[in-house]
């Protein structure tokens, strides 16, 4: 609530020489810039009423929902446009909120840093998210509690701008908190369903492990650098040692809210929540956030080799983990998540490229977005329009019933194959020339990372036709409705269905658009800094390879999913398809490695405890309890045998006085 | 006749107090022990009194007799509310403390 109240001061007191550096004032649209906090403060205060004033907000409450969504997009476009107006090396702006925190040698102005990274974050989160609050009033229709559903994503998107637009690692841990309970609280919006309770505990949890990484790098910068707001810490010049540690604790914060290995776990359970929330947060946004840690905090990785190795191995085992869990899964959400972990994955190890690849993870996580959302509400779609109904052994054919969705979908399924000219070749192909570039001289590095980024896309070319084939073409395989009725798939409603068509044009073009005239390389690179490098294989093998490995991996799902028939009971399948299809073992590892120690220990801690403190505690009140017992015998209840031994007292007493005085 | 006798009776008639309280039963007669008890220590604050020549002794009589005479107040109304709810003067039958 501070918080709030010191956004919604500062809304009012920022004068025009409060914002950037003296002297920028004078370019064009510096007032401009004052709408910044404003696409926090809106949806916040959206949040806040919808959730104060309760079932009063019922019949309109989602309506506000949208309308604060859609008032952030529109404040962040009006500042895009003043940014645009800039020449590029005067497009990093800070605007001080006034002082946050100040203890001693710890001073922290609450700042908020709007440059062409952060820009790029705040249209995305706000033009997708406003999408999928459109999608959501008709999703959400027939739940009652639509209200709070949307007073959530309204959170959520205050949180996720707060995370972007922080100028400080303070304040983006707060928003980075932020998203994580707002994904907490989606995730297990229909927590009456016990496993959904239970998959958000988990995200949660697994969120606190990354998170504690966040909170060490915090403490490393301060005492390091002597501070955390980015101005501090990205202009120091850490030695390699500090570097290192500070950039794997970032990593280990990003591999908790991105789902990267080792903290993948809980992207696929977080499928829990309704479908509009695994489009926005845990495909599209949030779950993107790390790579958007990492990029920022370039200068540290630029000076740790060792942290960058470690980021690109990381990102390069989830994209291989993802993409062979993606395969096996036969529920479309889970599917779809695995995906997510796996071009997230290649985010990731684009990053870990160092200045080459910034602005690629950056480029793919913006066509991701689109592409990955517009799936997922296609997934949404096809479940309102088949009873809620996710395995896809029960789907089939649905392509001739549901057109838009189809069609929509296929933008999505061709942009993620990177099939030319769709917006995913665009990125994705840009990430695998980079991986095979040698990094620091050594080219053993091109040849497996490049490799494994081309092997990825091959798996991904398979598991996204297998699911698009298994969903929409073949024979239909429909199961009854719960209620014992035919199936009739129907496409959804017209609210549901546009922002598909927006997210699919976006799926078509974004990719185009933004690559050509290398656009995005332009706009990002004041930030992320860029360089070219020379691939281990000219340009044009790397692409070949690439579209073969891909129309191999189409080819192949074409013969088992599309023209031969799928059966409705899965087979039992190979040694890999029984792992992959339980996340390849990685939730009995967890189990094993650290859920039932930590059970036992607790339990010695319990067993101590008892045997030890409270040992202690009780024998020591044994004691009087035992001197009690013996003396409670003399208390007779007889009157007369207390006058008795008053008289004997007495006379005790007299007679040890006398023979004391004599 | 010197005054050690008056302490000597003193003595007798405390000790003969002191046994009646206990070992009657009836809280009456306990009383009336209690009361002899008193007046022995009356008769012993007065001889020493005597003794020394000066009034202290006498004047803590007074207050004996006065502490006595509330006590039976007291004493009385608590033996006969005890009567009234069991039945029984005797001083062993009050023993709920016990439990």
């Amino acid at each position: 609530m501070h918080t709030l109240t010191a956004f919604a001061a500062a809304l009012h007191t920022v004068p025009a020489a409060a914002i950037g550096p003296a002297g920028n004032t004078d370019l064009p649209g510096a007032g401009v810039y004052a709408l910044a906090p404003a696409l926090i403060v809106v949806p916040l205060l959206s949040a806040a009423v919808l959730l104060l004033l309760g079932r009063r907000t019922d019949r309109w409450g989602h309506w506000l929902g949208v309308l604060a969504s859609g008032a952030s997009f529109v404040a962040a476009a009006v500042v895009f446009l003043a940014m645009l107006g800039r020449p590029s090396d005067q497009r990093v702006i800070d605007i001080n909120l006034g002082d946050w925190i100040n203890a001693g040698a710890f001073d922290l102005h609450a700042g908020i840093r709007v440059d062409p990274l952060s820009m790029t974050f705040v249209l995305l989160v706000t033009f997708v998210g406003t999408l999928i609050h459109v999608y959501s009033v008709a999703y959400m229709e027939h739940d009652t509690d639509r209200r709070r559903f949307f007073a959530y994503l309204n959170l959520f998107v205050a949180a996720m701008l707060t995370l972007v637009l922080a100028n400080s690692y303070l304040l983006l841990f707060f928003g980075w908190e932020g998203v994580g309970l707002a994904s907490y609280l989606l995730i297990g919006f229909w927590n009456h369903n016990t496993p959904y309770a239970v998959a958000a505990k988990k995200a949660f949890v697994a969120n606190r492990v990354g998170d504690v990484g966040l909170v060490i790098a915090l403490g490393l910068m301060f005492s390091h650098f002597g501070g955390v707001d980015f101005a501090t810490v990205l202009n120091a010049k850490p030695s390699e040692g500090v570097a290192t540690a500070i950039g794997l604790m970032l990593l280990l914060a990003a591999c908790g809210k991105s789902a990267q290995f080792p903290l993948q776990s809980w992207l696929g359970d977080a499928m829990a929540g309704p479908t509009p929330v695994s489009a926005l947060i845990h495909a599209a946004t949030m779950v993107t956030a790390g790579v958007y840690l990492i990029v920022r905090s370039a200068p540290i990785f630029n000076a740790a080799p060792t942290a960058q190795l470690v980021v690109v191995v990381v990102g390069a085992i989830t994209l291989l983990f993802g993409a062979i869990v993606g395969c096996a899964k036969d529920d479309i959400k889970k599917a779809l998540a695995a995906s997510t972990m796996s071009q997230i994955g290649y985010m990731i190890l684009a990053a870990g490229l160092g200045p080459i690849g910034y602005v690629f993870a950056i480029f793919h996580l913006v066509t991701h977005g689109f592409f990955k959302a517009g799936m997922f509400l296609g997934a949404g779609s096809v479940m309102h329009g088949m009873d809620d109904q996710v395995d896809m052994r029960n789907f089939g054919g649905l392509g001739r019933y549901m057109k838009i969705t189809y069609f929509t979908f296929m933008a999505g399924w061709l942009a993620i194959l990177g099939i030319p000219p769709f917006s995913g070749y665009f990125s994705k192909d840009k990430i695998i020339e980079a991986a095979f570039v040698p990094q620091h001289g050594e080219d053993w590095r091109a040849w497996v990372f490049g490799g494994v980024a081309l092997i990825g896309a091959g798996i991904t070319a398979f598991y996204m036709s297998r699911l698009f084939f298994m969903t929409f073409e073949g024979q239909k395989r429909w199961s009854k409705k719960r209620d014992g009725g035919d199936q009739h798939p129907h496409e959804a409603p017209r609210l549901m269905t546009w922002p598909m068509i927006v997210l699919a044009f976006g799926s078509v073009f974004a990719g185009m658009i933004l690559a050509s005239g290398s656009r995005f390389v332009d706009w990002l690179e004041p930030v992320t800094g860029h360089t070219e490098g020379d691939p281990v294989l000219p340009t044009w093998v790397l692409i070949a390879l690439t579209l073969g490995a891909v129309v191999v991996g189409l080819v192949l799902a074409w013969r088992r999913y599309a023209i031969s028939t799928v059966p409705v009971v899965p087979p039992v399948g190979t040694l890999l398809t029984r792992a992959a299809r339980v996340d390849l073992y990685q939730d009995s590892v967890n189990n094993g490695l650290l859920v039932e120690p930590g059970k036992h220990l607790t339990r010695s801690l319990v067993y101590a405890d008892r045997a030890g403190v409270d040992g202690t505690v009780v024998g020591i009140s044994r004691l009087p309890v035992g001197v009690g017992e013996v003396t409670r015998k003399i208390q007779t209840g007889f009157v007369r045998s207390y006058a008795a031994s008053m008289l004997v007292g007495l006379v005790v007493l007299v007679v040890v006085v006398l023979a004391v005085q004599s | 006749m010197t005054l050690t006798n008056y302490l000597v009776l003193s003595a007798i008639l405390f000790s003969l107090g002191a046994t009646t309280v206990l070992l009657r039963r009836n809280a009456i007669i306990v009383f009336m022990g209690v009361e002899l008890m008193l007046n022995a220590s009356n008769l012993a604050l007065v001889t020493f009194s005597r003794m020394h020549g000066n009034l202290t002794g006498q004047v803590l009589a007074f207050f004996v007799m006065v502490v006595a005479a509330a006590e039976v107040v007291v004493g009385l109304a608590v033996i006969i509310a005890i009567f009234r709810t069991r039945k029984s003067a005797s001083v062993d039958d009050v023993n709920l403390l016990k439990s």
